[in-house]
């Protein structure tokens, strides 16, 4: 559906984007993820057609967007950051215009509208005022401004961003709906959003791609290395130390105290899950215990891990 | 085409649905209609041959208005969207440059068109109480209004190419009413030094919006400056769309 090749694009002497590849298939939902000044925006501004590259190509349903760019648009929906709307126009009249503008004919206009305005729950509003609409609705008409001609592949620019929670959560909810019909590419920097929508995300750093997997991908591996939480009750904390640090998978311990509770936090080695053998051994030397878990880790690390590496 | 309309009337509902089009529409009624009424009271004191559309068209009062319009039409043609942002959801729906700036070229046209157009009531008006023919012939009625389309053209063009250039609607309007008035006061310069001579003088001619006037109130059609409009605001366009690609193709 999507495919780019060593997409540049150079503001004056700043590398906004520099020489990324991906490929987006059918039907997947991608998210973009990084830091602000990344080149998120930059890269989604290329894809709807908006902005020319400094070099390389991409390829949306079959069209160049840079040589057909006509016949690519066709294609495409693009919800800019911040949704840029018509403020004098009311909300049925401004998908209308937009609707004939992307070209859906005449005798279906009526019908692409009334679906548009159901599946983004702009009934009540149909014919307010845009500039009077409070900031959800103003988001959902642009939800549905950008998908009224039916396009295959939807680029929004962090759709949720200053939305409260409710009308977080109604977004999300849309935009899941949404993948039945359209490829959607979209970018954000809320964490929690990413794990829950996308199958594929694309994290980006200073204009190049940094890691490109699925949620649960980049969580495994970096998850190689976890944490293992052990709470359990021992007589003596300093010789339970020395015996935890000789079972096989464990790299180092420390612990603390919780009343006549120990806590300790065990390092695994790398590819390796201690737990079944510190289970056992925490039965063989009859400690109570209070709890043994392995807290996923979030996709919140990978990213500080990824984003900072040059730092560090 | 569709695409053309479709853009087209999306112009003229956005200039009518914000209020600057009526306070231009009132205060241009007001000071042509004071035009109007010095140019009967002129006819009155004075005796000639000199008709009303003639005497409404040649003064100071229509000059005002009628250079001023233009800033306040075409200043938001551009610089709104642009600052706005909704040229971004406008360029990536799948619309032609040369479109969109045709289109808001032909909106702001059409809004001069619109200003212009109760100024026929006046002369009607005008041979029904007075009896009097407001023109020689027909072809007054024709001239003046052919130039001021004309005119309008040209104008309306300076005035897009200023909104293209900038976000700000306030810059855009200084840069157009300057370029206008520097336009308009060239061809003011044969009035000041008379003793140019002939040639500074014809060439002066090919500028001066205010010999076209009075030629074609007259119901005089010269060919120099209807070619003079034609080509001078085909530049403007083309230069206009290139400005407005640029802006956004820049490297």
């Amino acid at each position: 559906m999507v495919k780019v090749e060593k997409l540049s694009k150079k503001y004056g002497s700043t590398t906004a984007v520099d020489g990324i590849d991906f490929e987006v298939q059918k039907g997947e939902i991608v998210g973009f993820l990084g830091p602000n000044g990344a080149g998120k925006s930059t890269t989604m501004k290329m894809l709807a057609g908006f902005l020319p590259p400094t070099s390389g190509s991409a390829v949306v349903a079959g069209f160049n967007v840079f040589e057909e760019s006509l016949r690519a648009r066709e294609h495409i929906g693009y919800m800019p950051e911040n949704v840029p709307l018509y403020g004098d126009m009311r909300v049925n009249e401004f998908l209308r215009y937009r609707a004939a503008l992307k070209g859906v004919p005449g005798r279906r206009l009526r019908e692409r509208i009334g679906d548009v305005l159901e599946l983004c729950g702009l009934e009540d509003v149909e014919k307010k005022i845009i500039s009077r609409l409070s900031k959800g609705y103003r988001q959902r008409v642009g939800l549905a401004d950008a998908m009224v001609h039916e396009p295959d592949l939807l680029i929004l620019d962090e759709p949720t961003i200053g939305l409260d929670p409710n009308q977080i959560r109604l977004v999300r909810d849309l935009i899941r709906n949404l993948r039945r019909h359209h490829t959607i590419l979209l970018s954000t920097h809320i964490l929690p959003e990413v794990e829950m929508l996308c199958s594929r995300v694309i994290i980006i750093n200073k204009g190049r791609i940094e890691a490109l997997d699925t949620p649960q991908n980049l969580r495994t591996r970096l998850g190689q290395s976890a944490l293992i939480h052990l709470d359990a009750k021992v007589p003596d904390t300093r010789s339970a130390l020395r015996d935890l640090q000789k079972l096989v998978g464990v790299e180092s311990v420390t612990t603390r105290t919780d009343g006549d509770w120990t806590i300790f936090n065990i390092k695994a080695n790398a590819g390796a899950d201690p737990r079944e053998n510190l289970y056992n051994h925490a039965v063989e030397n009859k400690w109570p215990v209070r709890e043994l878990s392995r807290p996923p880790v979030s996709l919140e690390q990978v990213f500080a891990e990824v984003t900072n590496r040059e730092e560090a | 085409m569709r695409t053309f309309f479709i853009l087209f009337r999306r112009e003229i509902a956005s200039t009518f649905h914000q209020p600057t089009a009526y306070v231009v529409l009132f205060f241009f009624l007001v000071v042509t209609g004071f035009n109007f009424h010095a140019g009967v009271s002129l006819l009155n004191n004075t005796s000639g041959s000199t008709t009303m559309v003639e005497a409404f068209f040649n003064t100071v009062y229509f000059w005002i208005p009628f250079l001023l319009a233009f800033p306040l039409i075409t200043m938001r043609v551009f610089a709104e969207e642009s600052k706005s942002g909704t040229i971004e959801t406008l360029m990536t729906a799948p619309v032609r440059d040369s479109q969109v700036v045709l289109a808001k070229y032909g909106g702001a046209l059409f809004f001069h068109f619109v200003l212009w157009l109760p100024s026929l009531l006046y002369f009607i008006s005008f041979q029904f109480i007075t009896g009097i023919q407001a023109a020689g012939a027909i072809g007054s009625y024709l001239g003046a209004y052919f130039i001021l389309m004309l005119m309008g053209m040209l104008y309306t063009g300076i005035g897009c190419l200023a909104s293209a250039l900038t976000d700000n609607q306030i810059v855009a309007a200084v840069i157009s009413c300057t370029a206008i008035m520097v336009l308009f006061f060239i061809g003011l310069l044969s009035f000041f030094i008379p003793a140019a001579g002939p040639l500074m003088q014809q060439v002066i001619y090919y500028f001066s919006p205010l010999e076209h006037m009075m030629d074609f109130s007259r119901g005089l059609f010269d060919t120099r400056p209807i070619v003079f409009y034609l080509s001078t605001s085909a530049l403007m366009l083309f230069v206009t769309y290139h400005v407005f690609q640029y802006r956004r193709w820049k490297p």
